[in-house]
């Protein structure tokens, strides 16, 4: 039995909460328990940064204070931005005595910076692909699936330390643990729009537009991703883009944990994959398109 | 009882303005010890020199003190004055009024107080100076040069036409370096290998040049004009005395799908080969990897073909050692390769450009060779992948040079030429297509180099884009490369049938270690030091060793052939002394005193301490001692600093002046 703190962040309990169920499942099907940091707060995504420096290390320094103080070293947060936020939190903590002083009294605590942070695909790879192998009830032989990182999950690549930040390989590596295949594409590690959905909806059309064209034609039946907001741009507005190129579209895009959590014997329904706005049944052939 | 005088210098305004030269004076009139002191405006003029000479002898000095610039600058003029008039120049010491006081102060009293001061701390040290005479040292005219390509070519031919021998080293199986697989050079578009393969074969005839090709430099022993070099032959498997270079080998020779090392991995060679047509020398060697022979064992069909009976299969790896008086270091460049392991982690390669992923992305070498009309597609521009030939191609400068991110902070040099080069090599080829060219800014200094790169814009239609590009990605066939052109302020995307990538010089393999055994400075890059970045840029700080070409740093043709005459001279100027003198400022070790514990010879870096023993007249041991050897003693101070018993010293700079000069300051 694993057990690691977990910080879901926003948007697993709002927008993105099939991604909280999906994680939630899997996770426990793997045997991993999530300890949910109490009273966590939100790390203050790219509104924070772009505004207030110092509040940008305040907000996910609150929540590594937190871990601390709870005594968890290990804290799983789904959402790329919110890993990527605390890690740099925890880098800007650890290069400053002065910074971690001044932090310690915004935020009430103290934060030494010494809690390891780790994403989706970290937390597979902390079980073990072999472990995820053996568990393996129904293999995804069916699935051709083009891996899709974004931009934040290697980004930036000195904060982070975490794979190839161009030619990212670690998701393959898990979706052939769980008999899956992969393609090679070109648009892995592109950026979707994410924040420009509201704002700029034309940018997003192009942006996601692409990574779905791209994926397509490189052979891949579905998306696979570990972002909730990559997830909504190309889950959610799949339709508004297939609209706008005049293109029909039918791409299933999914969450890591929910292949991960099928090849275990999970259903759709525990994973919330009906909860996706393109729901294509990959098991019953020919596949019909909801956008 | 001490006669010393003092001249202090105005060096012009340079000191006048800032220092009271005439209170400076008058203070160090007065100084204990001081016979007379004089100002001057130019103490280092034929004028000033006099006036120091005339009081030498008149005053009868035993020591002199002059107050004006940097001993660097000028003590070997103001020794060489005091010698004429019959003084001991290491009598002579300096005291540096100008850059230690007047260009670094403001306040006047302030600097006039540090002047004198600064003298009488000199006066100190002349006080405890004594007589010394320069060290002889015998000396072995030969020179040892490192490295076959254009630098050690120039350097080998230069010194052996001044009449010297000289044992060239090179570790590939011909001489040439990365210049013989060069198409055409930039400015002028001559083709390399004519201007550079006349140049191999005076090397190989030249009778004055001992050419070891396919040998490495084991070790380095010995000091400045009596270095001992053990050289590694590596087992070629082929007698180069006996064979005569027919060919009959290599064309029997059923391995034939090798990658080619001379074409950068875009053409193949066999198992037993010579690099290209025009080695020297022009013979084969066995690659041990590919050859069936010691594969499988069961071929032997070039040893059959053989007429002269030159292949030997049961040949060794042999040490031979060579006798020389100079050392100059070529070792050249390689280019950074982004699929590579790293000696820096920091480097950490450019994933979005697809090296290594895609075939039709490859580096400058390999365009060359396949421009080149000796290259493996005959000169012929086509892709790698299909053989295809590109439409649309293009450059990117830049790649892992001056990227403080995650490549080299250094430019490359010369990539900018090549790259201009490159464009116009194409389009003289390729009429309809088009090169284009993602640059950061272009370096063309240079004779005739802007006006080079003005020309492939503006005749050749090179286009080129001031920025750099984020991906490179695949699609139906092409190169899809995304950037952006920072001049117009717009992302562009070209569809190119192939890329090439301008990639960061580093020095060539092993230079490093080469640098240790030479006991030779190098940069974090692993760039070798020269020992004064403008005034002795082909010397390095070990005594007898010079460096020239891009080991030392990236450079084009003509400077490496400029630095690699440049040392040559150098060693000429040494070898055209029937003798060598060394400055006698180094350690001495008190025998008397000595514990013979050997922290010293331990900690020495230049390996100049060596373990005695003293005997008396009947040959007994008396005891154990350290001794310096005077020929590789660079008197930097690091044994006095360990000896526990302080019977080390430095001749000229005793702990006995330092405590005097100490003295006098407080």
């Amino acid at each position: 039995m694993i057990e690691i703190g977990y910080y879901p962040g926003c948007a697993l309990h709002g927008s993105s909460n099939d991604y909280e169920a999906s994680v939630q499942a899997c996770m426990k099907a793997l045997g991993v328990r999530l300890n949910e940091l109490d009273d966590w707060i939100c790390c203050g995504a790219t509104a924070a940064h772009s505004m207030n420096h110092m509040l940008s290390v305040a907000l996910p320094a609150r929540n590594l204070g937190i871990a601390e103080r709870d005594g968890i070293d290990e804290v799983f947060a789904p959402c790329p931005m919110c890993s990527m936020e605390l890690i740099k939190a925890n880098r800007a903590i650890t290069a400053s005595p002065s910074l971690r002083a001044q932090i310690a009294e915004i935020v009430e605590l103290p934060v030494e910076g010494k809690t390891e942070v780790i994403n989706l695909i970290q937390v597979f790879e902390r079980v073990g692909l072999e472990a995820i192998r053996a568990a393996v009830k129904k293999p995804l032989g069916h699935i051709q699936a083009a891996c899709y990182y974004g931009c934040l999950l290697t980004r930036p690549p000195k904060v982070l330390e975490f794979d190839d930040a161009e030619q990212p390989s670690l998701m393959e590596g898990i979706l052939e643990a769980i008999g899956a295949s992969t393609v090679e594409w070109n648009y892995k590690t592109e950026c979707c729009g994410a924040g420009m959905t509201m704002a700029r909806e034309e940018t997003i059309i192009d942006l996601a537009g692409k990574i779905l064209d791209n994926a397509a034609a490189h052979g891949a039946n579905c998306l696979v991703a570990a972002c909730p907001m990559c997830h909504v741009n190309l889950d959610m507005k799949q339709a508004d883009i297939a609209r706008a190129r005049g293109a029909s579209r039918g791409l299933t895009v999914y969450y890591l944990s929910d292949l991960v959590g099928l090849a275990l014997g999970l259903s759709p329904e525990e994973l919330a994959i009906n909860r996706h706005f393109v729901v294509r049944d990959l098991d019953a052939a020919p596949a019909t398109s909801e956008a | 009882m001490a006669r010393i005088g003092v001249f202090v210098c105005w060096c012009g305004e340079n000191i006048a303005r800032t220092v009271d030269v005439e209170k400076v004076t008058a203070a160090a009139a007065e100084m204990p010890g001081v016979r007379c002191a004089i100002n001057y405006k130019y103490m280092c003029s034929d004028p000033g020199q006099a006036s120091i000479r005339e009081k030498i002898q008149s005053e009868k000095l035993r020591g002199v003190v002059v107050a004006s610039c940097s001993p660097h600058m000028h003590l070997k003029t103001f020794r060489a004055a005091a010698q004429a008039a019959g003084l001991n120049p290491y009598l002579v010491e300096m005291a540096n009024i100008r850059e230690h006081c007047s260009w670094v102060h403001h306040n006047k009293d302030e600097a006039t107080e540090k002047a004198i001061q600064l003298i009488r701390m000199t006066v100190g040290k002349v006080l405890r100076n004594h007589a010394l005479n320069p060290i002889k040292v015998p000396l072995t005219k030969r020179a040892l040069v490192i490295g076959g390509g254009v630098a050690g070519i120039q350097a080998s031919l230069d010194i052996a036409d001044a009449g010297y021998e000289v044992v060239l080293v090179e570790r590939e199986p011909s001489i040439g370096g990365k210049m013989a697989g060069l198409s055409e050079t930039f400015p002028t578009l001559d083709c390399s290998q004519c201007i550079l393969t006349p140049r191999m074969v005076e090397v190989g005839q030249h009778p004055n040049i001992r050419l070891y090709s396919y040998s490495e430099v084991e070790a380095v022993d010995g000091y400045v004009g009596n270095f001992e070099v053990t050289i590694r032959k590596k087992a070629r498997y082929v007698d180069i005395d006996k064979c005569t270079g027919c060919g009959d080998c290599w064309t029997k020779c059923p391995s034939k799908k090798n990658l080619s090392e001379f074409d950068q991995g875009m053409g193949t060679r066999t198992a037993i080969y010579v690099p290209f047509p025009q080695a020297v020398p022009a013979r084969p060697v066995i690659d041990k990897e590919a050859c069936l022979h010691f594969k499988t064992g069961k071929c032997g069909a070039c040893q059959k073909r053989c007429q002269a009976g030159a292949i030997n299969f049961e040949d060794e790896d042999q040490l031979v050692k060579e006798n020389v008086g100079a050392v100059i270091i070529a070792t050249g460049y390689k280019l950074y390769k982004i699929t590579d392991a790293q000696n820096n982690a920091k480097y950490t390669g450019y994933g979005e450009y697809g090296y290594g992923q895609y075939p039709d992305v490859i580096d400058g070498l390999q365009f060359e060779r396949i421009v080149s009309a000796s290259g493996p597609t005959g000169g012929e521009i086509k892709r790698p992948s299909d053989g295809a030939e590109p439409k649309n191609i293009v450059f990117i400068a830049c790649v892992g040079s001056r990227d403080n991110a995650k490549g080299m902070t250094f430019c490359s040099k010369i990539c900018c030429m090549y790259t201009a080069k490159h464009t116009m090599l194409y389009k003289h080829k390729v009429h309809d297509g088009q090169a284009h060219v993602f640059y950061m800014d272009i370096r063309a200094g240079g004779k005739n180099y802007d006006e080079f790169v003005r020309r492939a814009i503006e005749k050749d239609g090179a286009k080129y884009y001031r920025g750099r590009v984020s991906k490179i990605t695949q699609e139906n066939g092409k190169l899809i490369v995304r950037g952006t052109d920072t001049l117009v302020g717009e992302p562009i995307t070209v569809e190119a049938d192939m890329v090439v990538l301008a990639t960061a010089m580093q020095p060539a393999d092993g230079a490093r270690e080469l640098a240790q055994k030479l006991k030779v400075g190098y940069d974090e890059f692993g760039f070798l030091s020269e020992s004064h970045p403008k005034l002795r840029p082909v010397e390095t700080t070990s005594a007898g060793v010079y460096i020239c070409g891009a080991c030392h740093a990236p450079k084009d043709i003509p400077e490496a052939v400029a630095q690699a005459s440049a040392a040559a001279g150098k060693v000429q100027v040494m070898f055209g002394k029937g003798e060598l003198t060394r400055e006698p400022e180094i350690a001495v070790i008190n025998e008397q005193t000595c514990a013979a514990c050997y922290a010293c010879v331990r900690t020495c870096p230049y390996g100049a301490i060596e373990k005695a023993e003293i005997r008396d007249r009947k040959g007994n041991l008396v005891k154990y001692t350290a001794r310096v050897n005077q020929g590789l003693c660079m008197g930097c101070g690091t044994c006095v600093a360990v000896c526990p018993s302080k019977s080390a010293d430095i001749e000229g700079f005793s702990e006995q002046q330092i405590y005097e000069m100490v003295k006098n300051l407080v």
